[in-house]
Order: C-alpha cells, then sequence, then structure tokens
C-alpha cells in the first residue's frame, strides 16, 4: 500500500466521521480551494462550561462538516473534527499546521498541503 | 521512432515520464542553446546600438520574425507580432481592435470549449462595452455543436450552418483550433468560409495555443483574421508568443502599449506610430525568448510538422486503445483521430463508480514520476458542460514512447487498486 494513502486515510476518505450537519449550532464557516475545487463546511455546537468560580470557557459539544474534496482533504477533515471534540476556542487557535501533519501522519507536496490544511482553515474560521 | 528523447536534457532522467506537453514542452537541446549562445556573446538590445552585437542580436530577431512568418504560411513577416504569449496576444486583441469595435448590442461569439484566456477576455469586454456574448455548445463527442437545416449536428461537412448565432451584430468569432481538455480539432476552414457567407464583416480570431505545436498551420489557407499562440508549447522558451494578423487589420488598429521601439517621432504634443509589426512591441522586447523561438521552429521543421502528427496519432490511438480497456475510467472527446489531437482527458472511478479525485490520481502517478495535469486546466465553463468538478489529463508530444504510455496505464491500474 502506498504510504500517502494509508489505510487510515483510505478509511477515512470512504467513511468519513462525523459527516453532514447539525440541528442546533452556534457557529459555522466554509471555505474552498480553487485550485482543486475541494470545499469543506463545518458546523459547531459550542458549550458554555465552567472552568474555575469565575470563569467559564466555550468548548465543542458537537461538530459536523460536509463538502467535497480529494483523499486527503476529506481524511483531514475527517480525523480533525474527531480530534477537536472537548477543545476549548483558544485550544482550537492554537492548532497550526504541524498539527495537522502529526495528525495525518504522512509527509505532503507543498500543494497537498494546501488541501490537508483546509479543514484547519474553515475551523478557525467558524471562532473568527 | 523518429526522435531522440536524448535531444532533450531532461529526458537523460529516464524516470520522468512527461505526459503534461499541453501545460508546457520540453526544451531540446538547440533551444536552450541558442538561448545561452544570445546571453553568452551577443546579448545586446536591439534597434538601438550600432555596434556588431546589438546589429548581430537585431538580426537574430528579425530572422526569426521571417522564420515564423513563412511556418506558418503568412503572407509577410510583417503580420507576426511578437507578444509574451498567447494569452497576451488575445488580449492585444481585444485592447486595440476590440474595444473601439464592439459597441452596445453588439455580439461576441465564442464556444463552451474554450481556456479561459479566449473566453474571459471576450467576456469582460462584452461587459465592459455592452455588448453580447453568445457561447457555441459541444456535443457529447466533444464536437461543437453546428446544425444543418435538418437539425442534425454536422461536423466534417462543408456545409456548417452558424446561422443561428452568426448575425449582423456579430463582430467577432473566437475559437480555439484544438481544445486543450478534449483534444478535439475544429474545422477552422469551414467554419471560417460559413462565418463569412453569413457576415463578412464579422471577425475570426482563433487560438492556436494547442495546434502550432502539433500540426502543419497555414494561415493562407485557414482564411481567419487573427491566431494566437505561444511559444513555450512548441518547445520554445516561455514569455514569449505570438499575434498574427492580417496586415490591413493590423494597420488599422490603434497601438497596445505606448513607449521605446513603437514610435516614430515623438514631440511635445504629438507621437506618431511605427508601423506594424512595430507598432505592437512597445519597450525592449524578449530578445532572448524570440531567438529561442527560432530555434524551436527550426527544430520542429527540421523534423517536419506532418512527421510530428503522424506520431501523435499512433501514440494517441495507443493510448486511446490501452486506457479504453480499463474498467471504470472515462475517457472525454472523441474517438475518431482525425479529428483529435494528442490530448486525453479522463476519470477514474471506484468500483461502486465513485469518482477518484483528480489529485488523488496525480498523487499516485507523481510517485512514480509521471507527469500529467489535473483540475479543469483552465476550462471551467467545459467541465461545468460535461457535469465534472476536474479530469486528469495526459498530453503527448514529439519526445512521448509507448513506453511512456504503458507505465501511465500500469500506474492508473494502481489507482484503481488502492481506491477499489
Ligand atoms: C488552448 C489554449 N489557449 C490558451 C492558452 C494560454 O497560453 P499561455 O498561458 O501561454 O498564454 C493555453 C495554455 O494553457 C491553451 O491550452
Amino acid at each position: 500500500m502506498d504510504d500517502l494513502y494509508r489505510e487510515i486515510i483510505l478509511d477515512h476518505y470512504k467513511n468519513p466521521r462525523n459527516f453532514g450537519s447539525l440541528e442546533s449550532k452556534t457557529h459555522e464557516a466554509e471555505a474552498n480551494n480553487p485550485f482543486c475545487g475541494d470545499r469543506i463546511r463545518m458546523e459547531i455546537l459550542f458549550q458554555k462550561i465552567k472552568r474555575s468560580k469565575d470563569q467559564k470557557i466555550q468548548i465543542i459539544k458537537d461538530i459536523k462538516f460536509s463538502g467535497e474534496g480529494c483523499a486527503i482533504s476529506i481524511a483531514s477533515a475527517s480525523l480533525l473534527t474527531e480530534k477537536v471534540k472537548g477543545m476549548s476556542q483558544q485550544q482550537i487557535s492554537s492548532l497550526t499546521k504541524e498539527d495537522i501533519v502529526v495528525m495525518l501522519g504522512i509527509e505532503l507536496s507543498p500543494t497537498r498541503l494546501k488541501c490537508a490544511l483546509l479543514s484547519l482553515e474553515v475551523l478557525q474560521q467558524t471562532i473568527q | 521512432m523518429y526522435f531522440t528523447p536524448s535531444g532533450f536534457p531532461i529526458l537523460r532522467n529516464k524516470k520522468l515520464v512527461y505526459l503534461d506537453s499541453a501545460a508546457t514542452s520540453l526544451k531540446p537541446q538547440s533551444v536552450i542553446d541558442a538561448i545561452n549562445d544570445y546571453y553568452s556573446h551577443y546579448s545586446a538590445n536591439v534597434f538601438r546600438g550600432l555596434y556588431d552585437i546589438s546589429e548581430k542580436a537585431t538580426l537574430k530577431y528579425e530572422e526569426t520574425r521571417e522564420k515564423v512568418a513563412q511556418f506558418i504560411n503568412a503572407k509577410s513577416s510583417s503580420e507576426i507580432v511578437f507578444t509574451s504569449g498567447t494569452t497576451e496576444s488575445i488580449n492585444l486583441v481585444a485592447y486595440a481592435w476590440g474595444r473601439l469595435t464592439v459597441g452596445e448590442g453588439d455580439e461576441i461569439v465564442t464556444t463552451v470549449m474554450e481556456h479561459h484566456s479566449n473566453f474571459v477576455v471576450w467576456q469582460a469586454l462584452a461587459r465592459e462595452n455592452g455588448g453580447v456574448l453568445k457561447v457555441l455548445d459541444v456535443d457529447e463527442q466533444g464536437k461543437l455543436k453546428i446544425k444543418n437545416e435538418k437539425g442534425k449536428t454536422t461536423y466534417k461537412n462543408s456545409k456548417l450552418l452558424l446561422q443561428n448565432v452568426i448575425t449582423k451584430k456579430t463582430k467577432l468569432l473566437a475559437i480555439t483550433h484544438v481544445s486543450n481538455v478534449l483534444g478535439t480539432i475544429n474545422p477552422i476552414k469551414e467554419i471560417v468560409v460559413e462565418v463569412k457567407r453569413l457576415n463578412p464583416k464579422c471577425l475570426v480570431l482563433v487560438d492556436g495555443a494547442q495546434a502550432v505545436p502539433h500540426m502543419k498551420v497555414d494561415m493562407q489557407d485557414l482564411g481567419c483574421d487573427y491566431y494566437a499562440f505561444s511559444g513555450h508549447k512548441m518547445l520554445g522558451p516561455t514569455g514569449i508568443g505570438v499575434l498574427w494578423g492580417r496586415k490591413e487589420l493590423l494597420n488599422s488598429m490603434v497601438p497596445f502599449q505606448f513607449g521605446g521601439s513603437m514610435i516614430a517621432k515623438v514631440s511635445l504634443t504629438e507621437t506618431t506610430f511605427k508601423e506594424t509589426p512595430m507598432k505592437f512591441e512597445a519597450g525592449t522586447p524578449h530578445v532572448a525568448g524570440v531567438i529561442g523561438l527560432g530555434a524551436a521552429v527550426d527544430y520542429l521543421q527540421n523534423i517536419g510538422m506532418e512527421v510530428i502528427r503522424q506520431h501523435e496519432i499512433e501514440l494517441t490511438t495507443y493510448v486511446l486503445e490501452k486506457l479504453s480497456g480499463l474498467n471504470h475510467l472515462t475517457i472525454y472527446g472523441s474517438k475518431d483521430i482525425s479529428i483529435r489531437g494528442g490530448v486525453l482527458s479522463f476519470n477514474v472511478f471506484d468500483k461502486s463508480g465513485n469518482l477518484v479525485h483528480p489529485h488523488d490520481v496525480a498523487e499516485i502517478l507523481r510517485r512514480e514520476n509521471i507527469c500529467v495535469r489535473v483540475g479543469h486546466h483552465c476550462a471551467m465553463p467545459l467541465h461545468e458542460r460535461l457535469g465534472i468538478p476536474g479530469s486528469v489529463r495526459a498530453s503527448l508530444y514529439l519526445y512521448n514512447t509507448n513506453e511512456d504510455i504503458n507505465r501511465l496505464v500500469k500506474s492508473v491500474q494502481n489507482v484503481q487498486k488502492i481506491f477499489s
């Protein structure tokens, strides 16, 4: 098996997790990559939780994505939605390119990196 | 096999399978040498110096104009305008002719199979000048839909009825000679005859970017008014291209850009311009590019365009046969080799009929050093018409071999295995 198309990537591509849309959501965003025509949309339900006596933060209670794209962009979105459940807005903002590369566990050319990063871009847009 | 791939330095890397010549072609040693020679031995400006190396540069520059004129059988070398490429050639016509000619309610006709450079230009012009853009459709075979009286789609038939489209208000038909996605070779000569019959004043601009590198083109035979092409797709360097136009037409046009080289006399209140083609070549031109283009024309002529076309027909037949043998694969365009160039766009599907994204195909091919183009190939209207988000395109040229095709087919099978 070609290492770029590791079992896990093909699995997330063929059976994307958290695919669809949310009935109740607080945040959403969509973006596309004009070079490949990839399009990803994310919907999120944030929930306020008490962190300490006088501090409340927002964390992801539920998240869904939809769209179309190549195996890399879809698998990346699917894996990302699994990864970020329960994360705070601050944690989401501090996610970087490196986190995505580690999450996918593959090396990518600069062009393909754009496919992989589309989902992160959309995710971070939801809270901007 | 007529060509030695070893004449192309990049192909000394035996692993490389280059199937993206529709994007840009590889360069033979002689072209690289010609450019190198200019920069190493006579890198002077043209039309300015009275010293030897400038005279030599000017001579080589003008020699190439002659070569190009002869290559495309123009009436005279003064009909050859050097530009930066097809895109600039088309924009030049839109600016120096279209902008002042297309008025409120006038029509421009183009086709759905155009490259964006021969589509967006006219869309923008129509919008700015209050004109109307009409778009000719293609049929399922990727052939232009031009119907006859009985409503049948005719093609090779000389009686091409464009009469539903071309009217007295049509100022221009902008059409590609060969499609950069479907490979379709449009019957330009017949189309021009029919257009001129319907409206003698309607001009025809032909985008020859995918034709000139692959087949003999003849300006006097085609009968069109403008013809645009790029050097880099015909073994030449990037950044150089040609606009051919009928002389009377070029003479009647205003300049495209103002500056040095293109003026006859400048005073504080008035400027007169040089004649065609200098009128359109403002500023220091791409001298090395022109000289490299000259070497490319020599290379092509030494082999002969008929020989090149024949080689591509054989290769295209082979690849069509091989790819047609694979399941879950769709090839777009006509199977009729006589009206098709060596451009093959296709998509791969998995067993349940889902499209394997072209980027995933390209990625797997890339890992085996196979270079193909994926995406919409600067032809979004055509992909929309075909109802697909994109495609994989393999395009052939004189240096490709059956072995290249075998490797392509093997890799496509690998894609199918991975995505099965
Ligand atoms: C049919 C066609 N027209 C126009 C162009 C544009 O050529 P260039 O980018 O060299 O200006 C291309 C090349 O991509 C083409 O294939």
